[in-house]
């Protein structure tokens, strides 16, 4: 077993650091400080943390800036702590590079979640090794075999639904912006067209879900963009 | 007896314009040499011994050296110099007078006139400025130069008098003191040469200084004093109460016309009018002859009517057929005892034959006295009036004999097959269209010469005016007459036309003016339709300044292109509105304008600014009847102007308090609510902490999940106030997209996923709604705040519904709860704002529904709640659906 991951906090709010230092320790992180973007992007320089944890109100940095200045010379994943109503930020911080995030005030599990996912993530990233099938609870995608089952039996899916939905499982319990899943499905020329994506990110949920307005596997983010349930 | 509360309101109002205004003392004598300027400096020296600011604005140099060491070591402002035809003037410097704002200012020879290029025509005019401006003025008079006693003067002295000062500066005055010198002692002096009197004027002093002279003019001094002292003492019993017996007021009507004698009528009538202490009105009938008076005639009347507004009277223009009627009706609803008109001018015959207006006047006045003044004065000038007689149209007197020649032709022609009844039927026919198509003269004239060519040619003997058959001088007789009453009649009824004409039009003006200008909202629409009125009323350019800041007028809208309007138009205009009083064309102040210059009159006094009309004819305004139907167009507009204002102040007013009242709500339901549930976390950590090892581990869970569900709701208010900061700010933008509903529906129910653990939920989306463009987080906020309400309102476990449908033209979102349902007319209280059904149930701002209806009416949507059948609550938001559909992207058809 290795050494337990670094994570280096960039927060300036004393007591935030507080609480998520007891928890993180106790889930057996190791934890660095920052109280400033500047700071934060020296200590991520010097002591090369597994994970970055960002808050994006800082004092002194837009924490866009710190992402951008990160990720000049660095693929370590970053999760954005932002409040809620922000949506437009949280869609810059992704779009330039940071890996999901959690919206002030969050609980426990769900930051434990992104945490766990980015740092896998991370792992698939560095082996090259990425899983060919994707399973949560009743939904299978098996991305050489090209199919798709739920609770056992086949669905059928337009190209467009089936690249949407593959998207998303090459990076399950990850955030993909409505940008990156445009980019990804319908090319570069396509970023602006969110409503081709809500029609057939409406069509597959119609496809895969029960009950479509609680779906299980197919999760909103409101203002930000889609993301694959890792286990309902 | 209490005094009339009216008159107690004016004087009070007299005396706070007093107080602002400076105050007004008069060294008043008989005549030049008494001693008034060396009466006034002695009393400036006092004032400045006891430290007032005293300054000489002018005094007339003398060249005496008691009156020179009097002047030394008093502050002097330069006098202006005026260069006028090779000569320098002295004259007062108004502006460094304002300028240097005294507190005293020293101003000699109140009746003199100006020299022409200053700003008042009159010193008096200067004075009243200075007045207004809240500075004390002392300056002294000669009862010669009061106005109304100015033809009197003339009369005992035989020497016209120009210069004069309106009775009212007088009156208005808030102390007189007279500067007296027993006759022999004036007459000693003169001789001595110690009266100053200009080198011009020493040949008329010569006639000037006589001893019967001077004691009548004494004799008018201490009367003039009396009377004010008078008038005084009746304003303090007025104030005191301490009247015990009130005269029934006189009211003193004058009758005047464009005689050349009608400004001493209006005098005579001034000073009978002060003697009585009566209100006086002078009154000018226009019969429909006026019209036809040639223009100098007219403006005697305009002129004398002037005079008597200066004065002080009511003055009023009426028309009608008869001058007797006319007046006397007018007398009557005015409650008029005393009639005051001129001797009849007309010699005794005319008299005899026609009767005299004062004749039917004393015939038909029944209680009014009327009295009959002599208007002629020895001594007093008349300028003879050059053009008395109208240019003579001599080409409807050719048209005139032409008609005669031609009736007379036609008769000729038709003889001897016709009766001579017949002949003079063509005649009388000739002398109708004569009439109706010429004025008064040519009618007359066609009238005599049918009557003379009917003789010459029709009645025997033939071609001689004589008349053997006395059947034939009843015809010619009768023919006459018939000619020359058609002849009158018809010129006549014409005048009347055109005269009513013009009264409708002028009526139509005004009324046009008023209805204009009260469907006018804004301040710019105002002035533009108050322009545009003028200007085609008066057939003249108008411009429109309102004062804005630093009480600097402002241009605001000219009705031509204003080409005219330079520098020297705006100062009189500046110089209107901070005076309030016109200036400019045709006025004593600043009379070299090309305009004419009216104050805008706001509420309680003020001045909005100045109009400026420049009539196409210089003398355009010089019926009174067009000045005060031009000041009633420009009083309508300041009125609407000040109703705008108000308008607009009152809205301001208006949403300052709802904001005031709004804040003030938010703040203590935002107070209340933030404590509640951070009341629920501080208890439940604190009683962990504290107690914790106390505490089994269920009950330690309970109190967390209690703070954990205190928080989530605290989260949600924080979100809620957030949005409404937003939506009251009034910059919402929605940021409008297509969203399926169920995913909105989706995130707004994880949203609460604790908060509605263990209720049925049923959604049902109809399929055909597959997209619906909306603000997505807004309406998201919308659906958390409905299924929280629905939550919160009703019991445990109990089912909630929600559902989403298309109706014609609209998307339905519906959240239908079974709860209690609302009760009467809690319905629509549920969307104002902080309305919260039962306060003391768990809590909630109240701002839900209230940012809900907030946002759904930023979609253009409505928001509704009711009771469902089998009880429970529906709230029901419906949106506009828009028409286009939503696009599907390229590869969807792939």
């Amino acid at each position: 077993m290795m050494s337990p991951p670094n994570i280096l906090l960039i927060e300036d709010d004393c007591e935030m650091r507080r609480w998520l230092r007891v928890i993180l320790e106790a889930e057996g992180y190791r934890l660095l400080f920052a109280e400033t973007g500047e700071q934060g992007v020296i200590e991520a320089a010097a002591r090369r943390p597994e994970l970055i944890l960002l808050d994006l109100g800082l004092p002194d940095l837009d924490g866009v800036d710190v992402i951008h200045r990160v990720r000049g010379w660095s693929a370590t994943p970053i999760v954005v702590i932002s409040a809620r109503g922000q949506e437009k930020y949280k869609v810059e911080a992704l779009d330039a590079g940071a890996d999901d995030y959690v919206s002030k005030p969050f609980g426990v599990g769900e930051l434990l979640a992104r945490l766990r996912v980015a740092l896998r993530h991370a792992a698939t990233v560095r082996t090259g090794t990425e899983a060919t099938r994707f399973k949560a609870g009743g939904l299978e995608v098996d991305l050489a075999a090209r199919w798709v089952r739920v609770d056992g039996q086949d669905v059928h899916l337009t190209p467009i639904e089936y690249k949407l939905l593959t998207t998303l499982a090459r990076h399950p319990g990850r955030m993909l912006t409505h940008r990156q899943l445009l980019k990804e499905v319908w090319g570069p020329n396509f970023v602006e067209h969110n409503n081709y994506l809500r029609v057939h990110m409406s069509q597959l949920r119609r496809k895969i879900e029960e009950q479509p307005a609680r779906p299980r596997y197919i999760l909103t983010e409101p203002g930000v963009g889609y993301r694959l349930a890792e286990d309902p | 007896m209490r005094p009339d509360p009216d008159q107690l309101l004016q004087r009070v109002r007299l005396e706070e314009q007093k107080r602002a205004r400076g105050r007004l003392k008069v060294f008043f004598g008989m005549a030049a040499g008494v001693g008034k300027t060396y009466a006034m400096l002695q009393a400036a020296r006092r004032l400045r011994e006891s430290g007032r600011d005293v300054v000489i604005g002018y005094v007339e140099p003398h060249g005496r050296p008691e009156t020179e060491a009097l002047l030394a070591g008093l502050e002097q402002l330069p006098p202006q110099r005026v260069e006028y035809r090779g000569t320098s003037l002295r004259e007062l410097d108004l502006d460094a007078s304002l300028a240097r704002r005294p507190e005293v200012l020293l101003v000699d020879e109140l009746a003199h006139t100006n020299s022409s290029g200053s700003r008042h025509a009159k010193r008096w005019q200067d004075v009243e400025e200075i007045l207004d401006a809240g500075i004390d003025v002392y300056t002294t008079i000669n009862v010669q130069h009061v106005e109304s006693l100015n033809d009197v003067v003339s009369a005992i002295t035989g020497i016209p008098v120009r210069e004069t000062v309106p009775d009212f500066i007088l009156a208005e005055s808030d102390e007189i003191e007279l500067v007296d010198l027993p006759p022999d002692e004036l007459l000693q002096r003169f001789s001595e040469g110690k009266v100053y009197v200009p080198d011009q004027a020493k040949l008329a002093s010569q006639q000037f200084f006589r001893k019967g002279n001077l004691i009548a003019l004494r004799e008018m001094a201490l009367r003039k004093v009396a009377e004010n002292v008078d008038a005084q003492m009746r304003g303090y019993r007025v104030a005191h109460t301490v009247q015990e017996t009130w005269p029934v007021a006189e009211r003193l009507m004058v009758c005047i016309g464009p005689s050349p004698f009608a400004k001493q009528l209006v005098r005579a009538a001034k000073r009978t009018a002060t003697q009585l202490h009566a209100a006086w009105i002078v009154v000018n009938v226009q019969t429909p002859d006026w019209s036809r008076l040639p223009d100098a005639v007219r403006s005697r009347a305009y002129e004398a009517l002037h005079l008597a507004e200066q004065l002080g009277a009511e003055t009023i223009t009426l028309s009608g057929d008869n001058v007797t009627t006319e007046a006397l009706a007018f007398a009557r609803s005015r409650n008029v005892s005393k009639i005051l008109i001129g001797k009849p001018a007309e010699p005794l015959w005319k008299r005899a034959l026609r009767g005299s207006i004062l004749d039917r006047l004393v015939d038909q006045s029944g209680e009014i006295d009327i009295y009959a003044v002599s208007a002629r004065i020895k001594g007093s000038e008349i300028a003879p009036i050059h053009g008395l007689r109208s240019k003579i149209p001599w080409r409807e007197y050719a048209v005139a004999v032409l008609v005669v020649l031609g009736s007379t032709l036609l008769g000729l022609s038709l003889q001897p097959g016709i009766d001579l009844a017949d002949v003079v039927m063509i005649y009388l026919l000739g002398i109708v269209g004569v009439s109706i198509r010429t004025s008064h003269g040519p009618g007359l004239a066609a009238c005599l010469l049918s009557a003379t060519t009917f003789n010459f040619f029709f009645t025997t003997p033939y071609y001689t005016l004589a008349i053997d058959r006395a059947q034939f001088v009843i015809t010619f007789v009768v023919m006459l007459i018939v000619g020359l009453t058609i002849s009158g009649l018809t010129s006549r009824v014409r005048a009347q036309a055109s005269f009513a004409v013009e009264r409708e039009r002028r009526t139509h003006a005004l009324f046009e003016a008023t209805r204009s200008l009260s469907a006018v909202g804004s301040e710019g629409e105002v002035l533009a339709s108050a322009a545009r009125q003028i200007a085609e009323t008066f057939e003249a350019e108008v411009a429109a300044f309102l004062l804005g800041e630093h009480s600097r007028v402002v241009l605001r809208t000219t009705s031509h292109d204003g080409e005219w309007i330079n520098a020297r138009e705006i100062g009189v205009a500046q110089w209107v509105a901070d005076n309030g009083r016109r200036a400019g064309l045709g006025t004593a102040t600043l009379s070299g304008a090309e305009a004419l210059h009216l104050p805008i009159p706001g509420a309680g006094g003020r001045t909005l600014g100045a109009l400026a009309v420049r009539p196409a004819e210089v003398h355009g305004f010089q019926d009174p009847e067009r000045m005060r139907l031009l000041e009633a167009i420009v009083g309508q507009a300041g009125a609407a102007l000040d109703r705008t204002r108000l308008a607009h102040i009152a809205q301001e007013a208006e949403v300052e308090v709802e904001t005031e009242r709004m804040r003030n709500a938010l703040l203590s339901a935002v107070s209340h609510d933030l404590r509640t549930p951070l009341a629920t976390i501080q208890g439940a950590l604190s009683g962990i902490l504290e107690r914790g090892e106390r505490l089994p581990a269920d009950q330690q869970k309970e109190l967390l999940e209690t703070a954990r569900s205190e928080a989530d709701r605290l989260n949600r208010l924080v979100h809620n106030l957030l949005d409404l900061t937003r939506v009251q700010s009034g910059d919402l933008k929605l940021n409008l997209d297509w969203h399926p509903p169920e995913e909105l529906i989706g995130a707004a129910l994880s949203q609460l996923e604790r908060s509605l653990a263990g209720r049925e939920l049923c959604i049902s989306i109809a399929p055909e709604l597959s997209l619906i463009r909306v603000d997505g987080l807004l309406l998201e906020q919308v659906l958390i705040n409905l299924l929280e309400n629905a939550e919160r309102y009703s019991p445990a476990g109990s089912p909630i519904e929600v559902k989403a449908m298309r109706d014609p033209g609209v998307v339905v979102l519906e959240i239908c709860d079974r709860g209690r349902g609302f009760t009467p007319g809690e319905e629509r209280r549920a969307f104002e704002r902080f309305y919260r059904a039962q306060p003391t149930e768990r809590g909630g701002a109240g701002i839900g529904l209230t940012i809900c209806g907030a946002i759904v009416r930023a979609h253009g949507g409505t928001i509704e709640a009711r009771n469902r059948d089998g009880g429970g609550a529906c709230l029901r938001v419906s949106l506009p659906l828009p028409e286009d559909p939503p696009p599907f992207g390229p590869e969807a058809r792939a």
